[in-house]
């Protein structure tokens, strides 16, 4: 009898605890009642505070890619309100976390646009994110800006779509025709990572213009992000002889294969992409990243007072050196911040027409214009990796 | 432990007419009211029917037959990539196609069901060799295959690769989801509730019991697994056409562990437990986001783990055991539900 | 004929640290039959544990061989006392439960170590100080040997060497022979179950806390989520070499580090994580008991 009055009572408690769950979400129902009129009249435009959501990876896998934007839209959102904020609104920044999950990202996307009423939403890092959030901006028609997801894909997915860095096929484009003209080498090795669809797109477009351009890809390896040990690869690619190997991964993976590459007397340089862009390169990598080439947005050498401002900054206030996934959530942050103050209303209808309009806006990954397929375009810088600094080598135009 | 199997009557829960009856609401919810949801709100509850329909079908292997899955979301995949592909292939060569709601219907229906199959084919390829072996192993195997299956979907380009599969068309509605959990419901309640049932139920208190009482325990034993990985697929499939776009990072190690933790939550041998917990855990999921806007930090993942260690040392039948929802129903409802002095299922005298 | 033999010795470099991971987990296994997924994190701990430990001491400054004894000698004590409160806390309370009760708990307190890591530690990767550094490379022509590699396979065997010695020339070792035979029996004989498996849980976690410190020295990016994938595999390796049986656990870490070395080197570069469970699937098929492994039919 006591037995079943307990399970009794434990049913009680968890129907009771689903309704609540259920009233839970009917409560945070949208502040406005204009959410269903179709134009995707920003919802709570009227008030004196406008709302930003952020999409990110803060856990998972792939969280250090999450929090490095996160710092950075985090530090943008922080000045501007500090400057009186937009429109003489301030920003509130609501940030969420899809455990670096696609269908987690639409959930949270859904919610910002529902129930947190946001004007506009920045995320993902990742294109494989960024492409499952895009319809559901798309279908309220809620501005999305992409801080780092180069698949060309993205974009495509609606009008509501943007991004504020280039895509692979340019930053592959860059580093093809910098290994064939500046290094002169002809015989590259690819090591990419099949985890990571930022690699994939990168090393596809790498070889593309490279062959175009003469040269040979003498193999093809690859890893998953996540993997520790890649003599193998490496083996297999000394023994082909190339005269350098492009490696489009992140800067997690990269230092570790810099370290192996050496210990296997592979002296040859190594070249990457903006994923590289991180303090914890040099620190993994120590002195085995010596002679490698990478195209990033921009160089941290750079004189110019927005680099140099945002970069002081960005150490004062988290104590350490941004990296370049930093450097694109701020810039995406800025750049819609910069759009709604343009703006003729607040309507996501004239948000998008300003953000199109973007032009020769100073980024800190450089001088930023949004073309018609709502795609940045901005000139590449390559770098070369010298005993723990990142020197300018060149500027790429698109 | 002993069994005691009781008869099977074909009145109340178990008459065709109350399922039929289930299953025209679920339309006419769809026609009439699931519109004017908040679109949060729907999302959720049609991230509640997918994981009913996983978590029922989960319960099977792993309540019902006493077997340690933690490879669903393979199958998931599996059911999900193929489905998607045959839509999105269809849709490219035929972009007319897809403008009639009947013949996409038809199409998106037939390619769930091909995805079904298709997990069907590979839960079997998985589950006769791994279901032979005693103790732990299975559970490793399908991790072990949750992994390969990964893999293999990283290399295939025709799917994308680690690109994902973008732009698959969007026929996943109200109604389909639904009616695929009423489906899975459905088979599942028949299959624990008839004779071969039965077999998996000896298997699961004692596998040697079984046997020698003329149980083929392997032949049982892939049977639910089989049917299971087929209801999985299905899900995929539905999932695949709801957030449109697939990607193999989607069906990890946790996403499978996603679903251990909503049969073990509700109770490993109740389908009502594996309904409610699936549908809390969905909800609870969303309900904790507002915690984590204000600490910035994802608590979710750790507190499912610890709520899972406690269970287990708490209640290590899961909220439910293995009763029903309708077993704690005041017995006059109860018999008139059920239709007669039976239990639901056979209880397990412990 | 260079890139071969170069191939053979990345395998068993590769192989030493999974024999490293395998050792505890087939320790445990052979002792409780239970698949402890939590084995994997433990030694994500051991090497957080030997990265703090680096940076308080600041071991990195003179990196000298007691500096790295040092560093794994932290590791394990920590890796021991988290050991010993999985079991106490986790397991224990378990013991007589059915062995999915145990199971499910084991991923519980996995996915617990893993994201609680990631809270406390951060999720973003970590650099291992180099707190012991042999100079110069040994090289012969184009063959290259990493010096640390050469001491994890010296580790590796030599812990195989001395866990053997326990298991079969100690009152300890008998006695865990003893619980593994048998539970009842054992307590039975007077032999506290409860204490020896506690000894061989903390024996096992501090074997995962040294392994830890010397992958952190040789792959130098630590992260919450590195215990995941070897941890694994390390499984793997044990269920290969027959579970519970030591040598067979260096064994089946030998050939799968191999295996994994020349898929990679010479066939199907993306198919390395399927390798290892294609390897556990057909193992079972074939020979579930592995390779060393004694058959032991279920009794009523």
């Amino acid at each position: 009898m006591m037995k079943n009055a307990i399970r009794n009572t434990v049913g009680a408690v968890l129907l009771g605890a689903f309704a609540l769950s259920g009233a839970a979400c009917k409560k945070a129902a949208p502040p406005s009642g204009s959410a269903g009129d179709g134009q995707g009249v920003a919802q709570t435009a009227s008030g004196d505070v406008i709302r930003i959501g952020e999409v990110g990876s803060m856990t998972g896998s792939e969280a250090t890619f999450g929090t490095s934007t996160h710092k950075g839209i985090e530090l943008a959102v922080k000045q501007v309100n500090a400057a009186g904020g937009v429109r003489g609104k301030k920003i509130e920044l609501i940030s969420l976390d899809d455990q670096g999950k696609p269908d987690e990202a639409a959930t949270a996307a859904t919610k910002l646009i529902t129930q947190n009423g946001v004007s506009a939403i920045l995320g993902e890092v990742a294109s494989s994110r960024s492409m499952a959030m895009a319809p559901i901006a798309q279908n309220h028609k809620v501005i999305m800006v992409s801080p780092s997801s180069t698949n060309p894909k993205v974009t495509e997915l609606g009008d509501y779509v943007f991004r504020v860095c280039f895509i692979d096929p340019f930053q592959g484009t860059v580093m093809a025709k910098y290994a064939l003209d500046n290094l002169k080498i002809k015989k590259v090795a690819i090591l990419r990572d099949v985890k990571n669809d930022y690699s994939v797109g990168l090393a596809n477009f790498f070889a593309e213009t490279f062959k175009k351009g003469g040269g040979e890809i003498v193999i093809d390896q690859s890893y998953s992000a996540g993997d520790i040990d890649f003599k193998s690869q490496l083996t297999a690619i000394r023994a082909k002889a190339p005269e350098g190997i492009f490696v489009p991964g992140y800067y997690t993976e990269v230092g570790l294969i810099a370290r192996q590459a050496r210990e296997l007397g592979v002296k040859v340089p190594l070249m990457g992409g903006d994923g590289w862009d991180s303090p914890k390169l040099k620190e993994i990598g120590g002195e085995a990243m010596n002679n490698s080439y990478f195209s990033n947005h921009y160089s941290s050498e750079d004189k110019s007072p927005v680099v140099q401002e945002f970069i002081t900054q960005f150490k004062a206030a988290y104590n350490e050196v941004p990296d370049g996934l930093s450097a694109a959530g701020y810039d995406a942050a800025k750049i819609l911040f910069d759009a709604m103050g343009r703006a003729k209303s607040l309507a996501s209808n004239d948000i998008r027409e300003a953000l199109a309009a973007t032009k020769d806006y100073p980024g800190v990954t450089g001088k930023i214009m949004i073309d018609e397929k709502r795609n940045a375009v901005k000139s590449a810088v390559v770098l070369k990796v010298e005993n723990g600094e990142f020197r300018y080598q060149t500027t790429v135009n698109p | 432990m002993t069994l005691e199997p009781k008869a099977v009557s074909a009145t109340g829960i178990r008459s065709l007419w109350s399922w039929l009856l289930a299953f025209a609401a679920i339309w006419l919810l769809h026609f009439f009211a699931v519109d004017a949801l908040d679109p949060y709100f729907f999302m959720i509850l049609m991230y509640s029917g997918i994981n009913i329909i996983l978590a029922v079908s989960l319960n099977l292997v792993n309540g019902f037959t006493g077997q340690f899955s933690i490879g669903h979301a393979g199958f998931m995949s599996v059911g999900g990539y193929v489905a998607a592909f045959l839509t999105t292939s269809l849709r490219d060569a035929h972009p007319e196609w897809m403008t009639d709601s009947v013949l996409s219907t038809g199409i998106f229906l037939l390619s769930t069901w091909i995805g079904g199959l298709a997990a069907c084919a590979v839960g079997y390829v998985v589950g006769l060799p791994s279901l032979r072996l005693k103790g732990d192993y299975l559970a490793i195997v399908t991790l072990g295959f949750g992994e390969i299956i990964r893999v293999v979907l990283l290399n295939i380009d025709a799917v994308g690769g680690a690109r994902g599969m973008p732009n698959i068309p969007p026929l996943t509605t109200f109604g389909w989801v639904y009616s695929g959990v009423l489906l899975t419901v459905f088979m599942v309640w028949r299959v624990v509730t008839s004779g071969g049932g039965r077999e998996l139920l000896a298997v699961r208190e004692d596998e040697i019991a079984a046997e020698a009482t003329g149980v083929n325990s392997t032949s049982a034993k892939v049977r639910a697994f089989v049917l299971g990985s087929f209801f999985a697929g299905v899900a995929g499939a539905l999932f695949a056409h709801y957030l449109r776009y697939l990607n193999p990072a989607t069906f990890d190690f946790n996403r499978s562990f996603e679903i251990v933790i909503m049969v073990v939550l509700g109770g490993m041998g109740s389908i009502t437990g594996s309904i409610i917990a699936a549908v809390f855990l969905t909800g609870v999921r969303e309900a904790l986001r507002p915690l984590q806007e204000l600490t910035r930090v994802d608590f979710r993942m750790v507190i499912y783990s610890l709520m899972l260690i406690l269970l287990m040392l708490t209640r290590p039948r899961g909220l439910f055991g293995t009763r029903e929802l309708v077993d704690f129903l005041p017995r006059a409802l109860r018999e008139r539900l059920l239709g007669g002095k039976k239990r639901s299922k056979p209880e397990v005298a412990t | 004929m260079i890139e071969f033999a170069q191939h053979l010795i990345n395998g068993f470099s590769l192989g030493s640290i999974y024999a490293l991971i395998a050792l505890g987990y087939t320790m445990v296994f052979g002792i409780l039959q239970l698949i402890n997924f939590a084995h994997g994190d433990v030694y994500m701990l051991g090497a957080f544990a030997g990265m703090y430990a680096s940076r308080w001491l600041k071991l990195d400054q003179e990196p000298s061989l007691s500096a790295l004894l040092a560093a794994i000698g932290i590791a394990m004590l920590v890796c021991a006392i988290a050991g010993f409160l999985i079991e106490r806390l986790a397991y224990r309370p378990l013991r007589r439960a059915p062995r999915i009760n145990v199971l499910i708990t084991a991923v519980g307190v996995s996915l617990f170590l893993e994201f609680s890591g990631q809270l406390v530690f951060g999720s973003d990767p970590k650099f291992f100080p180099q707190i012991f550094r042999v100079s110069g490379e040994w090289s012969l022509g184009e063959l290259k040997v990493n010096p640390i590699q050469v001491i994890v396979f010296v580790i590796a065997l030599s812990l195989m060497a001395i866990l053997q010695y326990i298991i079969f020339r100690t009152r300890l070792g008998r006695a865990m022979r003893a619980v593994s035979f048998s539970h009842e029996l054992a307590s039975l004989m007077g032999i506290p179950t409860d204490r020896v498996i506690s000894y061989t849980f903390m024996l096992g976690s501090a074997l995962a806390g040294a392994a830890g410190v010397l992958v952190g020295l040789t792959y130098p990016k630590i992260e919450p989520l590195m215990g995941v994938l070897p941890g694994l595999k390390a499984f793997v390796a044990a269920v290969f070499g027959g579970i519970g049986n030591v040598a067979g656990a260096v064994v089946g870490a030998m050939t799968l580090g191999l295996a994994e070395e020349f898929l990679v080197g010479y066939w199907a570069p993306t198919y390395r994580d399927a390798l290892a469970f294609s390897i556990l699937i057909l193992i079972l098929l074939f020979r579930p008991t592995g390779i060393f492994g004694k058959g032991r039919s279920e009794k009523v």
